[in-house]
């Protein structure tokens, strides 16, 4: 056996990544260059060769429905009202404690509504685990794709109250399809079920 | 503070099989416990051990750790040991009241549980008599109060246990740095003062080593005895190549190691308080955060613990789904422990950047599994959170039955042969097998020792029991081979990945109604899986309440870290960069 011959090996190796990132250039060479979007697939697959890096921010990985970040509140722009109704699974479930919520009292009977008076949620102590949005019982709490969060201030900025926190449904919808439509489902069934209960007592 | 609840069941009734020996042998000094395992007396608990060892056969020492029993107003000092050949454990117990705290140290009869003595000293405050070297090793000289003590309360404490009540229904938000350190809430006494607390870690370390004596005027002088050319030489918390903050301190001669000592803590957080106060569900996406490269496999198994104490199990199609995550993250640490042991050896960042860019297509599948790349909180009691599609599936089986044995063998090609890398890691840091048992070191270093010890076949969990698969095994315990047994791992995560892919049927993914506040029977449980690292143990010990009375983590980097002065010993400097390496450590699980 010759020294050095897996040396040599070895940067058979490198040199083949070497030309496959120039292999790469040429593939794409007359379909707009590397970083067109219809190529990130392609080039993040599981049969990617060559260059593997994504230029961020001008490229942007694509997001799975499953991903989590910091939570948000849904808005029912159907019903034009908050969907949480302050009963605070979400902030005894949170595992850092990070959600504060005051619920709601009648003006006139003292007694509570199902509405949130104050929501906050402390986004420098948030692990985003995604625990509120999977045991929230009304689909009310929600978690964003939205990661950019960076901010020139620690405190305030980062301290998510109400107005910060609520997002529309059709936010909702269009980055959780199948959640959304899950929830569609489920509400066509209740009226579906509300229908035949009321129908079964008028006859 | 309200004292916990304690309800502890009677003490078994009938000792069976080796315990039966056992008790045969010491007579009264040992007594049945509850739950499990039996209480040996501390004056024969030596004896016991060597015997246990010798005679009964269980030479592996796993796991030793403490519980607070505040109630009964002592503490427990709780053994796991295991047979080489496979087999369950033989759980024995150590109780010493809470104001004598002391227990004799089985370091003399097994080496690996230096560290843990010293973390049960550090954390807990039990003294081990006999111990050589029992210094605090998470906390600093000088920290006032064991935090693991039911009756030490941390800084920014609110309650006993979460869920707390200021956060609903009258919550109004305020600021952690708004609770000032200094406030009411911290236990320190009124008189101490921590810019004025003297840390001594640093002047019991150099003494340890033989470096520096203490002269009656108080000074530190170098003793006349040791006027020899050596030299003590700090690597770390701040260097490139501990993987993080941690810090070793070598005494040479010339260049040549004669002692190393790792001083680790600079990350500690005091995980397992934390969890303590935490409820079940709640610590999941806290043991994301112990070994961050291997997640899935630190959900796996606190869920598998947690599980023991419920008495589930999860239905077929979410048994499978944690194997295949679990088998998906040995593969992901393997290449990426191999990229950064080139790394180490001055190889910069080429070979670690080809390992992992198939890191980042497994992280894909994961991400869009959980919804997160590292962080995962994939599992639950008795299931998994999120299904996955019949295109996930298909996805992972191109990767599987394409991409990753092309490039498994494309690292192998790259890296196995090659001369320099042979000789840097022949020959160097080598641990003998029965060193390596002795010292109780896990996973890829055991078995790169010659002792083809997994937990997957040992002591099978889950479904591993229904794969086809080998268990690795290397022979000259040396970097080269602990690189070595890596990739063979991989060939076999891979032969599990195929089996479990074909085979993973349709259904449900979920035992029972998901709850967020478990109520989980009183009972002690180890639930111990085989982690890329080595072996993870979880041990819980439940007072019937929504929170863990207990909740220990067996944390193999940690415990791989016993044996590194071993490994070191008669090595150059320049080579303990590539033996700490070898070990695969991450600072996460070694602080927790």
């Amino acid at each position: 056996m010759i020294y050095g011959l897996g040396i040599l090996k070895g940067l058979g190796v490198t040199l083949k990544h070497f030309i496959y990132s120039y292999i790469e250039d040429v593939r794409y060479l007359f379909e707009g260059g590397r970083y067109q979007p219809q190529h990130l697939p392609a080039r993040q697959g599981p049969r990617a060769r060559g260059v593997f890096t994504v230029q961020y921010p001008k490229e942007k990985l694509p997001l799975p429905e499953n991903f989590r970040y910091i939570p948000f509140l849904v808005y029912d722009t159907q019903e034009n009202k908050i969907k949480c109704t302050s009963c605070g699974i979400c902030a005894k479930v949170c595992p850092p404690q990070c959600i504060w919520i005051v619920r709601g009292t009648d003006p006139q009977t003292g007694r509570p509504k199902p509405e949130p008076e104050a929501f906050y949620i402390d986004a420098t102590i948030c692990m985003s685990c995604g625990f509120c949005a999977e045991f929230c019982p009304f689909d009310a709490i929600k978690m964003d794709h939205d990661y950019e969060l960076a901010s020139y201030e620690r405190y305030e900025s980062l301290l998510f109250d109400l107005p910060r926190l609520l997002k529309p449904d059709t936010y909702h919808a269009q980055i959780h399809p199948s959640d959304w439509a899950r929830e569609l489902a489920e509400k066509e069934a209740e009226k579906a079920k509300k229908g035949e209960k009321a129908a079964a007592r008028s006859a | 503070m309200t004292a916990p609840t304690k309800t502890k069941a009677a003490p078994l009734a009938e000792l069976k099989g080796d315990l039966a020996v056992l008790k045969e042998k010491f007579g009264d000094a040992v007594q049945p416990a509850e739950y499990e395992g039996v209480v040996i007396a501390n004056d024969v608990l030596l004896e016991a051990a060597r015997f246990i060892r010798d005679e009964l056969g269980y030479r592996y020492l796993s796991s030793v750790t403490a519980v607070d029993y505040i109630q009964e107003g002592y503490f427990e000092v709780v053994y796991h040991a295991y047979r080489l050949e496979g087999g369950g454990p033989l759980v024995f117990k150590a109780r010493t009241p809470r104001d004598v705290a002391t227990v004799p140290s089985l370091v003399s009869v097994w080496p690996g549980a230096d560290f843990q003595e010293r973390e049960a000293w550090d954390l807990m405050g039990i003294r081990f008599a006999g111990h050589p070297n029992l210094k605090r090793i998470l906390l600093w000289e000088g920290f006032y109060g064991h935090p693991l003590r039911k009756d030490w309360k941390e800084p920014y404490y609110e309650e006993e246990h979460k869920p707390f009540s200021s956060r609903w229904p009258s919550g109004h938000h305020i600021r952690a740095e708004d609770r000032v350190f200094w406030h009411d809430n911290v236990q320190y006494p009124l008189d101490w003062d921590p810019d004025q607390a003297e840390d001594t870690s640093d002047e019991l370390l150099y003494i340890g080593m033989g470096q520096f004596a203490r002269a009656e005027t108080g000074e530190l002088v170098e003793p006349r005895s040791l006027r020899t050319e050596r030299l003590v030489v700090n690597m770390g918390p701040q260097h490139p190549s501990t993987h993080g903050v941690f810090r070793m301190v070598v005494t040479l001669d010339g260049e040549t190691i004669v002692r190393l000592e790792p001083v680790m803590g600079y990350l500690h957080r005091n995980h397992e308080k934390i969890g303590e106060r935490n409820m079940y569900l709640q610590n999941m996406p806290y043991t994301d955060r112990l070994d961050y490269i291997c997640s899935m496999s630190n959900n796996l198994g606190y869920a598998i613990a947690v599980e023991k104490l419920l008495g589930i199990r999860p239905p077929e199609r979410a048994e499978y789904l944690r194997v295949i995550m679990a088998e998906f993250t040995r593969i992901v640490n393997h290449l990426w422990a191999i990229g950064f042991l080139l790394n180490d050896l001055g190889a910069f960042f080429t070979p670690a950047l080809y390992a992992i860019e198939e890191r980042e297509l497994i992280l894909d599948l994961f991400e869009e599994a959980s919804g997160s790349r590292m962080m995962c909180n994939y599992m639950r009691f008795g299931g998994v959170a999120h299904d996955v599609s019949d295109d996930w599936i298909a996805r992972a089986k191109e990767l599987v039955y394409n991409r990753l044995p092309r490039a498994i063998e494309e690292l192998d090609r790259y890296l196995t042969h090659n001369e320099l890398i042979k000789a840097r890691c022949q020959g160097v840091g080598v641990l003998p097998p029965d060193l390596a048992v002795a010292y109780s070191t896990a996973g890829p270093v055991l078995r790169a020792s010659g002792i083809p010890y997994d937990v997957r076949r040992a002591e099978p969990y889950s479904i591993y029991d229904r794969f086809d698969f080998d268990v690795a095994v290397r022979y000259n315990g040396d970097v080269y081979d602990r690189y070595l047994i890596r990739i063979d791992e991989m060939w076999q995560s891979l032969r599990i990945l195929r089996q479990a892919l074909d085979q993973i049927p349709k259904g449900e993914i979920q035992a029972g109604k998901k709850q967020y506040m478990i109520r989980v029977p009183a009972g002690q449980a180890y639930g111990r899986v085989e982690n890329p690292k080595g072996e993870l143990g979880f041990y819980i010990v439940s007072d019937g309440s929504p929170n863990p009375y207990r909740y220990h983590i067996r944390a193999p980097s940690f415990i791989n870290l016993t044996a590194l002065n071993e490994m070191c010993k008669g090595h150059k400097v320049a080579d303990v960069v590539v033996i700490l390496g070898s070990i695969d450590i991450v600072l996460g699980e070694v602080d927790r």
